[in-house]
């Protein structure tokens, strides 16, 4: 299994830091709180057979995704809105770039999207000059601060408020202000004239319901609401995998939604947006785009034992409960998916060769598995895919020792004789001072403590029992 | 071929289906209606919005909610085109501005308000939520752009919640572009998890529950 060094040493560096594991420990440790009181029997008493039914919808939504992506298509066109098909994140720049220079436009206001992070939506429109601000009070600061979400809701979860200062003071040239209701306030105002003078507003979707041709948001602050009401043209950017049946099964994904991720009943905006403003309506964008993208979904698709993957609806609950996670932070995590999530769905979308480490990234408790809203088996996966790097490492003939030692362990582990014999010289070696501190072992020992041989072998034990010398 | 059918071959590719190929049928919806008289839905509710900071009020009578609204208006309001505030009389009270039907008067009349009035299609007990279907009564700005929000409810239109709502409201695509949920005041908690109000949207949601219908 190969890290790279940086990558190692950017680890170390994060778990070294006090403040930075004092902040995420603390607020995942509140959100795991909250999660686990939201979901509990007094408040749900039906949570075990809503996450059923969630990751029966998704199964089903997927095994069959190119007929509800059709209609899901028809009833945008039906409410006169337009579809695209996208199959890379280059794609879904060009269209936006060139819609927006059709129309015009040059301000273009952005909702909270996981979708357009992983494509690099904002750095693609920068390229083509066009300026689009993240108004999500969390990704403005790390937009602000050049920086990826560190958490799947909680972007900016690792910065404190005096971080947060220090950005607004040196990028908006406004007074220093360390509380946290200014920063906001801050934030409100300087956004607010970005909304009333934007152009375009792009949101990602949370769910794409097929039956009424609809984009359903869910959000706490209203930067997404006012991301599709106040410019006149709405793009909403979604992978392919968003989709659900029908408006009915909202009820299902939305108790388990906030509640998993937040521990909220409900999140304080759910916007279910189909089509442009009607005739007879006051307000609202006059234009309606989905982008649907694909971006490597079909590979993942393909794979029908790893299919769940993509019935993720990023609650954010398996980062929460992830001991490493909660260690290592969201940016040692190469994609935009960070968490047992981003372990597992990193390698399917990148390929295993780019970061073979990420399914080791688990110690296997299955925490997330146990938290996760619409039940993905994310241990299982983890350990297919090490099965797959082991495979591939086979392959190139790498990690010869690992697979000697295991070889010998299982040739030996056949020979009663030789089994007893190395016991006993196992526990001979462990007592050597400084046997665990050669080779491959030091490794091993130095995030461990080393276990003590007892004194006696079960096989001494037992020889000894049935000469009648023990009771 | 292009993209469309490029992508859509991919998938059935991926899940060895043909081109037309019907599903086999879905899941049934999962709607669970829980049986709650009128008292036990406006105390839930009550309890709900206010444990979030909102806050209710429940009068009687259009005539007396337009009493209230006028009480706690102190400062230049908004109101939407709505059946039910016309029927209150509260297009009609001081310094309020209403009848809008022009998207940018309505926007500059938003931007500038203290107060932004509502009714709303439905209220929901479990969540203390206000559904808000964008139509010629209700548009999307002024629950949104005001810092409070004020939504004038007839108490007949308070459901259980969820399941209730989209039991009735099964495609809602049919009759809006845009049905808005609000549970509460508009929240972060970006900043070390510190709970702040009103940061884009209003940091005060008063609910007034009418008993009278205007139908
Ligand atoms: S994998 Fe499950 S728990 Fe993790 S973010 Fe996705 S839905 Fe939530």
């Amino acid at each position: 299994m190969i890290i790279s060094a940086e990558r190692k040493q950017s680890i170390e560096r994060a778990v070294a830091d006090p403040k930075l594991q004092l902040a995420v420990y603390s607020a995942t440790a509140r959100l795991k709180q909250k999660r686990v009181e939201a979901v509990s029997p007094a408040e749900l008493p039906d949570y075990q057979q809503l996450r059923e039914c969630a990751h029966q919808l998704k199964k089903h939504a997927l095994e069959n995704l190119d007929y509800y992506l059709e209609q899901f298509e028809a009833n945008v066109l039906a409410h006169g809105g337009k579809v695209i098909f996208a199959q890379t994140g280059k794609q879904v720049g060009e269209f936006i770039a060139t819609l927006a220079k059709q129309r015009g436009v040059s301000l273009l206001v952005k909702s909270k999207s996981m979708t357009t992070e992983e494509i690099h939506l904002n750095e693609a429109l920068e390229r083509e000059k066009l300026e689009a601000v993240e108004t999500d009070l969390g990704e403005y600061i790390l937009q602000l601060a050049h920086e990826r979400p560190f958490h799947i809701v909680a972007p900016a979860v690792h910065k404190t408020r005096h971080d947060v200062a220090d950005i607004l003071s040196q990028k908006l040239g406004v007074q220093r202000e360390e509380v946290p209701e200014h920063q906001a306030m801050i934030a409100r105002r300087t956004l607010r004239e970005k909304f009333l003078a934007a152009g375009i507003g792009i949101s990602g979707a949370n769910f794409l319901v097929a039956d009424s041709g609809a984009v359903v948001l869910v959000e706490n602050e209203g930067n997404a609401r006012l991301c599709v009401s106040a410019p006149p043209i709405h793009v909403a950017v979604a992978g392919i995998e968003k989709i659900i049946p029908r408006a009915q099964d909202l009820p299902v994904f939305l108790k388990l939604l906030a509640r998993s991720g937040t521990g909220q009943r409900l999140t304080v905006y759910t916007s279910f947006l189909s089509g442009p403003r009607r005739a007879a309506e006051v307000d609202g964008p006059s234009e309606f785009y989905v982008v649907l993208m694909n971006n490597g979904r079909t590979k993942l698709l393909a794979d029908s034992s790893k299919r769940e993957s993509l019935f993720c609806i990023r609650c954010g609950a398996c980062l929460n409960a992830c001991p490493v996670y909660r260690k290592i932070g969201g940016h040692n995590y190469p994609w935009a998916y960070s968490g047992p999530i981003g372990a597992i769905i990193t390698p399917q979308y990148q390929g295993l060769s780019q970061d073979p480490w990420l399914p080791y990234a688990s110690s296997l408790c299955g925490a997330c598995a146990e938290v996760c809203p619409v039940k993905i088996d994310i241990p299982r996966i983890l350990l297919e895919l090490r099965h797959e790097v082991t495979r591939e490492e086979r392959r190139q003939g790498k990690n010869g020792l690992e697979r000697f030692a295991f070889r010998a362990y299982s040739w030996v582990m056949r020979k009663p004789k030789l089994y007893a014999a190395a016991g006993r010289a196992a526990a001979l070696g462990a007592r050597l001072p400084g046997m665990l501190s050669l080779g491959p072992a030091r490794l091993w020992a130095s995030q461990r403590e080393t276990p003590k041989p007892a004194a006696a072998s079960f096989r001494q034990l037992w020889r000894q029992r049935q000469a009648g010398r023990l009771p | 071929m292009n993209g469309r059918d490029a992508l859509l071959a991919e998938v059935r590719q991926a899940l060895g289906r043909q081109k037309g190929q019907a599903p086999p049928p879905p899941p049934p919806p999962r709607i669970v209606i829980p049986e709650l008289s009128l008292p036990q839905r406006l105390a839930l509710f009550r309890s709900r919005l206010e444990e979030l900071g909102g806050k209710v009020l429940e009068v009687p009578t259009l005539a007396a909610a337009r009493q209230a609204v006028a009480e706690l208006l102190d400062g230049p309001a908004v109101a939407s085109n709505s059946l039910v505030l016309a029927k209150a009389g509260i297009p009609s009270l001081p310094r309020v501005v209403s009848g809008l039907r022009d998207a940018a008067a309505l926007r500059e009349a938003c931007r500038n308000a203290a107060y932004g009035i509502t009714s709303a299609d439905f209220a929901l007990a479990e969540t203390g939520t206000l559904v808000l279907m964008a139509s010629a009564q209700e548009d999307r700005l002024v629950s949104l752009l005001p810092p409070v929000h004020i939504a004038v409810v007839p108490v007949s239109r308070l459901l259980s919640g969820l399941d209730e709502l989209y039991n009735r409201k099964a495609k809602p695509a049919e009759e809006t572009s845009a049905m808005i949920l609000i549970t509460g005041p508009s929240r972060s908690a970006d900043i070390e998890m510190i709970l702040v109000r009103g940061v884009h949207g209003p940091r005060l949601v008063q609910v007034i529950f009418v008993d009278e219908d205007v139908e």
